[in-house]
């Protein structure tokens, strides 16, 4: 088949690293998106990839150069300050959870506008493509690091380093984040703390956050937080399954999109989440759970037999 | 036109104007979106309208605004079907469906637009908003939408109301729901769309909700959000024009977002029923009357152990009482002293109570052995758990609840530990 060694011929190694970037950024954000989608705080990714902006601006103003880890500590803290003005709302006011949300990460992203027009003005942009985009498409251009006697892009580097504490994090702390996602109360009793729990988690998903916006910019990250958790949210009551199948979601999205990418000539990372959410599309009509084909099937079951039990 | 009568000459009176249309046509409707715990559906649906957007600038090469619009308006209510679709036939909550759509939608958009550069090449400016843009057209679009808004909320506030409170409610007043509901999301995706040229993605959510959101601090009565709502939302559009206007490179979008915010920062702390700091305020108050209602009630009890045969209470007994020190028996009767409750003996070691100190001593003692006696007569409680619970609620108890639990009781005599209950009417006065 022509079709599926196109990517191959056209970027050789290029096409597998490609293919594991996307991978290794959506990995660790399935997984913690899984545990924002059950503590119904999926929206709380979109609220911290918004408000990043104005760490990284006045990161910038203070330091002064665009390559500095500085800029990604900002990040991440303007991230954890959105947190901290979403519970301080809704949890001092009746104002609920949600407009909470667009209160907070609306007014630090303006404010972020604000201060790189009055502070930085024209002469430097911080480019709104890359809020956009991300720099997944420029992997093959980044520098190369040799390891084992292969060229490894460093990005990929970075996000393996990402993706491996997420992972070690998640399964150390398993049993904490199952118990306090699906009853609060209960882990409260067991002393675990809900507030340093909501923190903890809110820490990490910054974190991942930061390290996931600059390869597929800030909106597409809030889809793979999203999806590949509400894909298999769809097709499982458990949770271990739940995480496995949503590990298994960012891979598939991963190859998909890199086809998509070749087949149709377009941006990866939208294609990653494009076929992300083609994926959930299927999940909802053939998902074992919720599938809508099976629910439809099973009215059409029983619609004899309601029937025969009026005729009896 | 007649409408273009209204509409300025000048660039940054457009602004304005604009600006003051957005605010109150966001506002009005942000009411209910916030009432609706839908507040991050505008958010949804001005990223959902990308691939609309892009739509219209591929088929339309001339960039007909009109086709434009439509495709986006299309895109929008696309959007916010299969957000409603998929919370009805899945367990997927609403944040994650909104969530899942916004997402999905943007990245196609980008997707798409990544194939057609050449043809697609002012997507951006749509997508951030440029208010200075705006020309005599938008503004008459932008006036029309407004007014449409205007009149179509006034017409069915109403069951619009009832709907936003409670669905089933309103389905069974025999109002057509689905009907409603188009009507509303109609609205919505069209205000946001009219949005977006002015303020951009992000901004445009901030202005349904932010202002929405502080008049909500402010009334429990809907009609007043609604025009406090769309106070605010002008008022925002107003400073932000006018900021932007006279310094230089402020962009206007997020300085009128920043001025909502701060509108609702405002509220946050000083509105008067629900906001933090009068909450913070009743709380004191709550807590120091009930500080001294119990060192009323701790004297009253030191005088019943003694027979009622003292007037005085000296104040080393009521330290005992109250298990603390003697100094602090001195603090909570200076307090009991500014609220005329008691007077001070002479030397000052001891303490007397006043006819209205006897009155609110009685209060309470009485609450505490009725409620303890509701308790075991009818809850079935043993009479030995029902202490804590009286200890809460005695200063809670109203006149009416209290006469409702003497008429149930059969007006009781003694409580469950066989002390009598007083009875504050009955003495009144003779005990000075």
């Amino acid at each position: 088949m022509n079709y599926l060694t196109i990517p191959w011929e056209s970027f050789g190694i290029g096409a597998f690293w490609l293919m594991l970037m996307a991978f290794l950024v959506a990995l660790p954000c399935s997984q913690m998106g899984s545990f924002l989608i059950l503590r119904r705080m999926a929206l709380t990714g979109d609220a911290i990839s918004h408000s990043v902006f104005p760490g990284v601006v006045i990161a910038f103003v203070l330091i002064g150069d665009l390559a500095s880890p500085w800029l990604i500590v900002g990040a991440g803290l303007a991230g954890l300050v959105s947190t901290v003005f979403i519970e301080l709302i809704h949890r001092k006011t009746r104002v609920k959870q949600d407009a909470a949300t667009g209160i907070s990460f609306t007014a630090l992203f303006a404010l972020g506008v604000v201060l790189m027009e009055s502070m930085l003005g024209k002469n430097v942009d911080l480019d709104l493509d890359c809020v956009l985009h991300g720099r997944l498409g420029l992997l093959l251009e980044e520098a190369h690091v040799e390891i084992l006697g292969a060229q490894v892009p460093q990005p990929i580097l970075v996000m393996a380093g990402v993706s491996v504490v997420t992972i070690l994090a998640m399964v150390v702390f398993y049993r904490v984040l199952l118990l306090s996602s699906f009853d609060a109360g209960l882990a409260a009793s067991y002393g675990y703390k809900p507030v340093v729990i909501h923190y903890c988690l809110m820490f990490v998903v910054s974190f991942i956050v930061v390290a996931a916006f600059q390869a597929v910019g800030a909106i597409l990250v809030i889809a793979l937080l999203i999806l590949p958790g509400a894909a298999a949210y769809l097709c499982t009551h458990r949770l271990k399954i739940m995480l496995l199948l949503a590990g298994l979601h960012a891979l598939l999205s991963a190859v998909g999109g890199l086809y998509l990418h070749v087949w149709f000539n377009t941006d990866m990372a939208s294609a990653v989440v494009v076929c992300g959410g083609v994926l959930l599309l299927l999940t909802w009509l053939l998902g074992p759970v919720d599938g809508l084909m099976w629910k439809w099937l099973k009215e059409e079951g029983r619609q004899p037999d309601d029937d025969t039990s009026h005729s009896t | 036109m007649m409408l273009d009568l209204l509409i300025p000459s000048s660039g940054a009176g457009k602004a304005i104007l604009a600006a003051v249309l957005l605010g109150a046509g966001s506002g009005l409707l942000g009411s209910f979106v916030v009432l609706r715990r839908m507040a991050l559906m505008g958010d949804a649906i001005s990223h959902a309208v990308l691939p609309g957007v892009v739509a219209g600038l591929i088929y339309s090469p001339e960039r007909s605004p009109l086709v434009i619009f439509l495709c986006a308006v299309a895109a929008g209510l696309l959007g916010a079907g299969l957000v409603r679709a998929m919370m009805a036939t899945t367990r997927l909550k609403s944040d994650t469906a909104l969530g899942i759509v916004l997402a999905f939608f943007f990245a196609f958009g980008i997707m798409w637009q990544s194939r057609n550069q050449e043809s697609t090449a002012g997507v951006m400016n749509f997508l951030f908003g440029n208010i200075g843009a705006i020309n005599t057209a938008d503004l008459r679009m932008m006036m029309l939408a407004t007014g449409l808004l205007c009149i179509v909320v006034f017409v069915l506030k109403r069951p619009l109301l009832v709907m936003s409170f409670d669905e089933g409610f309103s389905r069974g007043l025999g109002y057509p729901v689905r009907f409603l509901n188009a009507v509303f999301y109609f609205l919505l995706t069209f205000s946001v769309v009219v949005g977006l040229q002015a303020v951009g993605v992000v901004l445009v959510s901030a202005m349904l909700i932010t202002p929405a959101a502080s008049a909500y601090l402010l009334t429990d009565r809907f009609g007043k959000m609604l025009v406090l709502s769309m106070a605010f939302g002008v008022f925002s559009g107003v400073v932000g024009g006018l900021v932007s206007a006279s310094v230089n490179g402020m962009p206007t979008g997020p300085v009128i977002t920043l001025a909502a915010t701060l509108v609702f920062a405002l509220t946050y702390f000083l509105a008067p029923q629900h906001g933090v700091l009068a909450k913070v305020l009743r709380r004191g108050r709550r807590r120091r009357r009930v500080y001294r209602e119990n060192t009323l009630k701790a004297i009253y009890q030191i005088q019943e152990a003694s027979g009622f045969s003292h007037e005085d209470v000296d104040l080393i007994d009521l330290a005992q009482k109250r298990r603390n020190t003697e100094d602090h028996a001195r603090k909570e009767c200076a307090a009991l002293l500014r609220h005329d409750f008691i007077e001070l003996s002479a030397d000052g070691q001891a303490v007397r109570l006043t006819t209205s100190g006897w009155r609110r001593a009685m209060e309470m003692v009485r609450n505490h052995r009725l409620w303890e006696l509701y308790l075991t007569n009818e809850a079935n409680y043993a009479d030995d758990h029902v202490h804590e619970d009286a200890e809460k609620i005695e200063h809670i108890l109203g006149a009416n609840t209290v006469k409702q639990l003497e008429q149930d009781l059969d007006f009781p005599e003694l409580d469950p530990h066989g002390k009598p209950i007083p009875q504050p009417q009955l003495v009144a006065s003779p005990i000075v």
